[in-house]
């Protein structure tokens, strides 16, 4: 191995650690990630010095056409769409670590060592079930595949079956590298695996699935690392998988709900016998009636869901809440960690309507400050402000942390119809004697509150 | 040529390696805000598409059957489209986190431009 290419790795590593190290404030993010991207471009050039690289045309045409998507997706991918290119940059590196870990054996198969091939089948049996896992949650986020869980009877037992045989094939595999059926039929079972454990999961449940996507990736990468004998590769693999990790850790816990309900519960499918108990009249509210409840406010907080980023509501929200500011009403938004379809979706939508993010509170910070809040604006969210988490027992979401908006003195909630929400589930806080319902779509809601602010 | 048998002591180097980088990743990666959780997945995305350079290699280098070669090339596009792409998006969304983009008219009473 030539030194000078191991030194490019070497500071690519070191650069990426500073890079995330960067992440842990919004002021010093931009640097890191910098940092970071140099770090990448030191081992990319590394590489190509490679002494084994005898022809350079298939590397510069990949170069050149996957750079040229990879810049034209994320300039011209709007804001609204970052869970669907995120799910989709999931498949893409999946697909590299398991291309990769495939073209290892085609070149080499039966004369590899036992270990080696044993790290070759987690790369490969990682990097294909998350290629066809985020596929399929890429078609659900986009709209291709129906969002709401797609089961059928015993496919608990049929994915126990196949992961069982997918294994078992891995076994046979280490313990005979030579045997090709072994590799493809591990390889094929872990496509099949991919597909099948992402269709029964609820869009609503997409937080979590985003997150472990993004862990299956980092590993499947880290896997690459340790087949390829590259430490660079196992670190930066390592690092996205703990990343994604946590991230699925902190997504179950704002959920109060296992990794394992996530995937094998099929939420949303279930009849909901207790939570149907919801009784009463909505009380529906005009326009001029909230524009005049905000306007004499002196306190104000917006709770967006994944109705905001549907109706592309964000701009007008930010509109709305300068108004209220220049009338000199304290506004903030509460944000709960699932809201949306991807970790941290709300506030990126927020950022790019130039909402400042010191106004943007996390679910703990606000909801002491509810009690003290005059309007409570719930703008298309629907379980993370369902009281019944927090009073029903019987609620098939009872224990999961949400924002307390039924605690301010007065709620209004901004709806596109009658119906229930995603989840199916039937939210007490539209009954309630505070609560007023503001029937349309979010987005000409909130144009329509701004105009009546202005003109009271 | 690289080896096709695992040496034990290359093995527990790289063990060594994934428990020091797992132990780091977690320890930074847990204080990330939640604020910043969107642009944290994008950034790691890129970072793990480091497997751009096994993929060059693999394109590049003379392999026993061609379809090596081909699966090396296509590696390198969905790679790079994440190296790429992962850092551009990345820092699309981290421009946008601003602290404070107006005057805050509440605290300065009247005050405002």
């Amino acid at each position: 191995m030539n030194i000078y290419i191991e030194i490019t790795y070497l500071a690519a590593s070191i650069l990426f650690v500073f890079g995330l190290k960067g992440l842990t404030h919004p002021d010093s993010a931009r640097r890191g990630m910098l940092l970071a991207a140099a770090g990448m471009t030191a081992a990319i050039v590394g590489t190509l010095f490679h002494p084994e690289i005898v022809r350079y045309h298939w590397i510069w045409i990949g170069l050149l056409i996957g750079g040229v998507i990879g810049a034209a997706m994320s300039i011209w991918m709007p804001m609204t769409s970052m869970p669907e290119r995120t799910a989709l940059s999931h498949a893409f590196g999946a697909l590299a670590a398991a291309l990769v870990g495939i073209a290892e054996y085609e070149n080499y198969g039966g004369s590899m060592g036992k270990l080696k091939v044993g790290a070759l089948g987690f790369e490969i049996m990682l990097g294909c079930l998350t290629f066809t896992g985020s596929l399929i949650a890429f078609g659900k986020l986009y709209g291709v595949v129906k969002g709401t869980p797609i089961t059928f009877k015993g496919l608990n037992i049929f994915n126990m079956g196949l992961l069982a045989v997918m294994i078992g094939s891995f076994i046979y595999l280490a313990y005979d590298p030579s045997v090709a059926v072994a590799f493809y039929t591990m390889m094929t079972l872990a496509l099949c695996f991919g597909v099948l454990l992402v269709i029964p999961i609820g869009a609503a449940d997409m937080p979590v699935v985003m997150s472990l996507l993004n862990s299956y990736a980092g590993l499947a990468a880290a896997a690459t690392g340790f087949v390829l004998g590259n430490n660079v590769l196992i670190i930066a693999g390592t690092l996205d998988g703990f990343s994604g990790f946590i991230l699925s850790v902190l997504m179950c816990r704002a959920m109060n709900r296992s990794i394992n309900n996530v995937l094998f519960g099929a939420f949303g499918s279930v009849s909901h016998t207790a939570a149907d108990t919801a009784i009463g009249n909505m009380r529906e509210v005009t326009l001029e009636d909230v524009a005049v409840q905000l306007a004499y406010a002196k306190q104000v907080v917006f709770v967006p869901g994944y109705g905001m980023a549907t109706a592309q509501a964000q701009h007008a929200v930010r509109d709305l809440a300068n108004l209220l500011e220049a009338r000199g009403v304290s506004v903030k938004f509460g944000i709960h960690p699932v809201a949306g379809r991807m970790p941290g979706h709300m506030n990126v939508l927020l950022a790019e309507a130039n909402v400042p993010y010191s106004v943007l509170y996390e679910m703990d910070q606000i909801n002491p400050d509810l009690p003290r809040t005059d309007v409570a604006v719930v703008i298309g969210a629907n379980d993370v402000v369902n009281p019944d988490a927090r009073d029903n027992p019987g609620s098939p979401i009872a224990g999961m942390p949400i924002i307390e908006v039924d605690r301010a003195k007065s709620v209004v909630v901004l709806k596109r119809g009658t119906g229930k929400g995603f989840s199916g589930l039937e939210n007490p806080l539209f009954f309630k004697p505070v609560t007023g319902m503001l029937y349309g779509d979010a987005k000409s809601s909130i144009t329509g509150l701004a105009q009546a602010v202005r003109e009271v | 040529m690289e080896k096709l048998v695992f040496d034990p002591r290359i093995l527990m180097a790289s063990l060594y390696v994934f428990a020091l980088a797992a132990f780091l990743g977690y320890q930074i990666i847990s204080r990330v805000p939640p604020l910043l959780h969107t642009p944290l997945m994008s950034a790691t995305n890129a970072l793990s598409a480091i497997s751009v350079v096994g993929a060059i290699v693999m394109a590049g280098r003379e392999n026993h059957h061609s379809i090596s070669t081909y699966l090396g090339f296509i590696a390198v596009i969905s790679a790079s489209i994440n190296v790429v792409g992962g850092f551009l998006i990345t820092d699309r969304m981290l421009k946008m986190f601003k602290r404070d983009v107006r005057v805050k008219t509440a605290d300065k009473k009247g005050n405002s431009k």
